[in-house]
This record gives C-alpha cells, structure tokens and sequence, in this order.
C-alpha cells in the first residue's frame, strides 16, 4: 500500500494475496497463522470505511448498505478464521486432512473472503454476479473436502443446485439491463448500480417484473429460501465446521443482499410488482417448514443448518414487510443471527470432535464432562432461541410487534412458526447439554475466545445498542424503502 | 436487408431450441455428446452473426470460446472420460422420452408466452433471442432432472449456460464483462465437474448418481 490508502482495495486485494501466498506456502501453523492475520487486515481495512469512504467508481461502490454488510463479513470471517486454525489442528491430528489439502483449504478460504467481498462492494449487476457465482464455487470445492461418501453427494448436490440458482439469477440479470439499455443507453452504465438507481423509475415495469421473479428464484437458492433449500442442510453437515459457520453466518447474507439491492430497484418503479408480497410469503414458508423439519433431526450440524433457514426465512420476512421498523429489525436480526449462528457453530465443531461424531444421540452431559463447550452450546441456543436479554429477542420482537401493527394474521402465523422452532432446538439441547454423559469426554483443545466475543456483542447487543448504530441502521432502513 | 439479418437470426436461434430437443430424447452418452457439440457450434454461429448484425466484434470472442471450448474441447475431454470410466451405455432418465417431449414442448410454449408479452417494446431482434433463450434454459433444467447420471446432468447444466450466452448476445450492447465472466465460469464450473468425477469414480466406481442415493442426507 501506498501513502494513499484505499480501503475498498485493501478488502478485495489483502484477500486476493493472501490466497496466492496460501496456495505456496506448506505448515500448518504458519499457514493458519496467515490466515488470521489477514482476515484481521482485511477486517481493519472494512472498519475504516466508516472513517471515509472512496467515491463510486464504474466497478465499486461502497454506501450506507453494503457497509454494514462489509464489516460483518469481515468481522465473522477474522473470528472463523482465529475458530478454523484449532478446528483444523484438531483434524490434521486425526487425519482426516492431509497436508495437501489443508494448503487447498487455507488458499479457498481466502478467495472465499475474497469473492463475498467483491460481491458486497460491485457497482456492477454483472461483476455481483461473477463474485456470488465464485463464491459459490469455492465453498463447493470445500464441502466436499473430507471426500467421504456423504461429503461428495452433499458437494454435488450444492453444486447443481447452486449452478441453477446462479443460471437462473444471470438471466434476471440480462433482463435487467435489457430494461435499463432504452433509459440508460448501451454500455458499462446500464449496468451500475449508482445509473440504475437514479433513473430505475424510467424503466419498462413489465419486464422488471419478471427480472425479479427470476432473481428471487436464482439468488433465492443462495438464501436457502425455502422450496429451494435441499442444498443447504447437506453442505452444512458434510463441510468443515468453519465453512458451515461461514455459509451460515456471511454468504447466505450476501446472496440476501443481492436481493434487497434488487428490491431497491423495483421499489423505484410504481408500476412495477410490489416485491415485498413475495419475500414475505417465501420468508414464511421457510420460517414454518424449517421449524416443523427441526424436529426429526439426527445431526447436530444439520439441525443447526435448519435453524439457519428458519432465521433467513424471518429475516427476508422483515424485509419483505417493509418501512423503518421492519428493515431496522431484518437488519438488526441478520447481524444477530451470523455472530450467534457461527458462535453455535465453533461450539457444535469442537463438540463434534470431541465426541467423534454429528450424532446427536451419541452426545450427553456435555455440561458435565466439557462444562465451557456445553455452557458455550446452551449459551448460543438460548441466544439462536430468541430469549431475552439477548439480542435475538430483541430483534425478533421488533420483527413481531411491527408486523402485528401491519397484519395481524401474518403476525400469528410468525409467531407461531418461531415458537415451534424454539421447542424443538430445546427439546435437542436437553439431551445434548443436560442428562448422563454418552460418547467420549476428553477435553478439547478448543479456542473459545470467538465464541464468546460473539456471544458477549450479542448479549450487549440485547441490553444496550449503541445509539450510533442505531441512527446508521435507520438511515440503512429508510433507504431500504 | 432488415428482414434477411432477422430472419437469419431467428433462424440461428430457433435451431439451438431444436437441438436442445434432440439433446432430451439422446439416450447414449456417445450421442448426447455428439448433441451438445452441435449445440455449441449453433451457438456460435448464433452469436457471430449477433456480432455482424451488432456491429459489435467483441463478440467474435464470446462467438469462438463458444467454438473452441464448448462445441470441440469439452465435448472431447468428456469423451475421455467416458471411455476412461466405462460408461458408455444407455443412460438411465426418471421420464419416459415422450413425457419429456411433453414438458419440453410445455416449458418452450411458457417462454414464448412470458418473453413475448413483457418485451413488447423492445426491438424484435432482441425479443426472439431473449424468448428462445429462455426456452434454452427451461429445457436445460428439465434435462438436468430427467438424467440420473452425473455426466448428462452436466451437459444439461452447460446447455443451460449455452442458453444464456444467447440471452447475454441478444442484449444490445451489453459489456464484455459478461460474456467472457459467463465463458471463465463454464471453464470454473467444467474444472470443477472434472475432479467431482473422478473423486466419485475414486470412491465407488460409478458416475450414475443412483449410487450415490442410498444416502438421503439425513445419517442413519
């Protein structure tokens, strides 16, 4: 870097090195230890954005949305990252990665960052297109990395259905510049985002409209909304514990992002669709199915990638609802759920090596026999459950009153759908935290410094907020629309 | 000359939907393969005469990776594979060939309808090319849910993608970003594909994803 500093640079090139480096370079300590210390730079880069942000060039754009969006990213993938070096010391030992693959792994997980980032701050439809279709590419290759029977189909399986997904959300994408190409003219421009906000409400409403409905469907897949979800609860079981906290926590929300960003353009133009009627009965289809579907699971992985589709499905809900309140909640819920959801998962990663497997009928007393990791998993389901003080709750209520200020029969159905949801990962923990110890009870050689660094912003999140960041959220919620 | 570009055009186009038909009823590999080279090449074809009537030579590029690498590497490389693996026999489908016929004529009948009525406004070149695009990538996907086996997912999966090119070509104008981004993804994605295969061939000895079934996700 230079004497002049270019933060949004330094987000996508810090990730983007360090990938080549990762690639090259063998050890494991070294190499995990690089691994943090980039994710640390490219989250201190994210941060000072707040401080002074770059001008929107042809190809990046950083404003009051993607912000948020980029720090969390950051914030959650330095955390996995520091998770990831004692998880995947812990699988080197036992051997279910080699060498090899873990140089594979490192160099993957920083073009991930990478391509989430890109994503985040692209001015251009075309270029957010090419960074989610990467990132979905990286972390398929890294799902099916333990190369097990279950690990490939689960790959496999991601694969094809985030390929359709992907497909079908580039051709929205054409549509989309087929709409702004008469308005805006031939070119770059027609495809940026800062153009197509200016002068979205120029554009044919027909054709928008069913741009949208195939954006919903193709970067709904990325979501895990849910008739689309089949992908979702496979990929989470069969990857590495670090990969499920960052689908879970971070790529689920870019591909939301998208959405919102899209929503924005539609919300412009009073004759097209009212996009929000069809998030909110997507978000509640996913809400309620994925809560009735928490009940007969077996994994732990896969019970807490159920519960990752229940909370996207509230949060599209929030957002497809509408007006400051609801947006302010969607997005208070969304950061909630992806420090609390990766929390519970650097617990769930290290429970399952201790115990040797994702079996939850194999595991009890986990208080008793490894009390930190036990306490840590009650910790974050009682967080995930939405019970106060913590910030869930907060969040969840703020989802819940607005919308029975709005439409009451909405409201119970939601209601409804997260109280079912809440009984089942109770019903679960019980058996996994409490009652007689089962399975092996050695200690972990565990880091459970970001477990609790998430665990402690939520619970302050759920007290206090402070007051900056609220005015910032409501700013981001009223341009949401 | 107005109505020779776009007759030509129309023409280009409304054969990639044919072949796209002859790639649903293949039922050896050897053949679907043979089906998705000429799939390819009529892209091609689609896409540089897209360049001469636009005026547009960076599309002479989209119009030869589409030539070089999909209609002879690809088909080649997979070839090989198949040979190398000993599956050249018949392919298993979850459909019988005259119900896919059927949905195929269904999905082609729903792009017209859709593309036709919301692109009113647009030029007629671009209206033909967005709707048969559309029909492209409908009977791209169904191809990928009648096939059983992980080979023929994948050639459905790159008509898919063929199906957007045409899409990307027929929007006047559009960037070059976005054809070569769509042409580096197939290669990503075939790369991809690639080691899948032979991971799966390294485990189990197979590529007819029936095999890999008995797994439901949920673990017993």
């Amino acid at each position: 870097m230079t004497a002049h500093f270019d933060p949004v640079a330094a987000v996508l090139l810090i990730p983007a090195l360090s990938a080549a480096l990762l690639a090259a370079l063998p050890g494991y300590r070294p190499t995990a230890t690089l691994n943090v210390i980039a994710t640390f730079l490219t989250f201190l880069s994210a941060v000072s954005l707040f401080f002074g942000r770059p001008q929107p060039g042809p190809y990046l754009l950083v404003d009051d949305l993607n912000n948020v969006f980029i720090v969390l990213t950051t914030f959650v993938g330095f955390t996995t990252s520091v998770f990831s070096a004692s998880y995947i010391g812990h699988e080197l030992e036992t051997g279910r990665l080699t060498p090899t693959f873990l140089r594979f792994y490192h160099a993957m997980y920083q073009v991930l960052m990478f391509a989430m980032n890109l994503a985040l701050v692209a001015n251009n439809i075309g270029v957010m297109w090419v960074a989610i279709e990467l990132a979905t590419l990286t972390t398929v290759l890294m799902v099916g990395i333990y190369r097990t029977h279950e690990a490939l189909e689960a790959a496999w399986k991601y694969f094809i259905l985030g390929s359709v997904g992907i497909a079908l959300a580039l051709f929205g994408t054409i549509l989309v510049y087929m709409a702004a190409r008469p308005v805006i003219g031939e070119g770059l421009a027609a495809m940026e985002w800062t153009a197509l906000m200016t002068r979205g409400g120029e554009f044919d409403a027909a054709l928008l409209n069913v741009a949208f409905v195939f954006l919903l469907l193709g970067y709904g897949t990325k979501v895990g909304l849910a008739p689309l979800h089949a992908w979702l609860p496979d990929a989470h079981a069969e990857g590495p514990t670090p990969i499920s906290a960052v689908l879970s926590g971070l790529l689920l929300n870019v591909a939301l992002y998208a959405l919102l960003r899209f929503k924005m353009l539609l919300a412009l133009n009073p004759a097209a669709l009212a996009p929000g009627p069809l998030m909110v009965t997507m978000g509640l289809i996913s809400l309620v199915f994925a809560a009735f579907m928490l009940y007969r699971r077996r994994d732990i992985k896969r019970m807490f990638a159920y519960s990752s589709i229940e909370h996207m499905g509230i949060i599209t809900f929030a957002f497809g609802m509408g007006g400051p309140l609801a947006n302010f909640a969607g997005l208070l819920h969304m950061t909630m759920h992806s420090l609390t959801k990766s929390a519970i998962f650097f617990a769930v990663g290290h429970i399952a090596q201790v115990k040797g497997t994702q079996r939850i009928a194999d595991m009890g007393g986990l208080t008793v026999t490894n009390p930190v990791l036990g306490w840590g998993l009650v910790l974050g389901v009682v967080a995930i459950a939405g019970l106060p003080p913590l910030g869930i709750f907060m969040s969840e209520f703020l989802v819940v009153t607005s919308t029975f200020a709005r439409a009451p029969w909405l409201a119970i159905v939601l209601v409804l759908g997260i109280l079912v949801g809440v009984a089942a990962l109770f019903l679960r923990l019980n058996g996994i935290a409490f009652g007689e110890p089962r399975g092996p009870t050695a200690k972990a050689k565990a880091s459970y410094v970001p477990m609790f660094a998430h665990l402690t912003l939520v619970f302050v999140a759920g007290v206090y907020l402070p007051p900056a960041l609220v005015a910032w959220f409501q700013n981001v919620a009223k341009l949401l629309g | 000359m107005r109505g020779l570009t776009f007759d030509v055009a129309h023409l280009l186009a409304g054969s990639l939907v044919l072949v796209s038909f002859l790639q649903l009823y293949q039922d050896r590999l050897y053949a679907l393969l043979n089906m998705f080279a000429l799939h390819a090449f009529v892209l091609a074809l689609s896409v540089a005469w897209q360049a001469y009537v636009q005026n547009a030579p960076h599309l002479y590029v989209t119009a030869l990776i589409a030539l070089v690498f999909k209609a002879i590497v690809i088909p080649v490389v997979l070839h090989r594979i198949i040979v190398r693996l000993g599956i050249h026999r018949e392919i298993e489908k979850v459909v019988g060939v005259g119900m896919a016929m059927l949905l195929g004529m269904g999905l082609v009948a729903l792009s017209m309808v859709v593309m036709l009525r919301v692109t009113a406004g647009a030029d007629p070149l671009a209206r033909e090319d967005l709707a048969f695009a559309l029909a492209v990538v409908l009977l791209g996907l169904l191809m990928m849910v009648t096939r059983r086996n992980a080979v023929s997912q994948v050639v459905g999966f790159m008509s898919l993608e063929n199906g957007l090119v045409l899409a990307a070509t027929g929007a006047k104008g559009m960037p070059l970003v976005v054809e070569i981004s769509v042409a580096f993804s197939i290669l990503i994605a075939f790369i991809v594909i690639g080691i899948f295969l032979f991971r799966i061939r390294e485990r189990f000895d197979t590529v007819d994803l029936q095999a890999l079934d008995r797994f439901r996700g949920e673990r017993r």
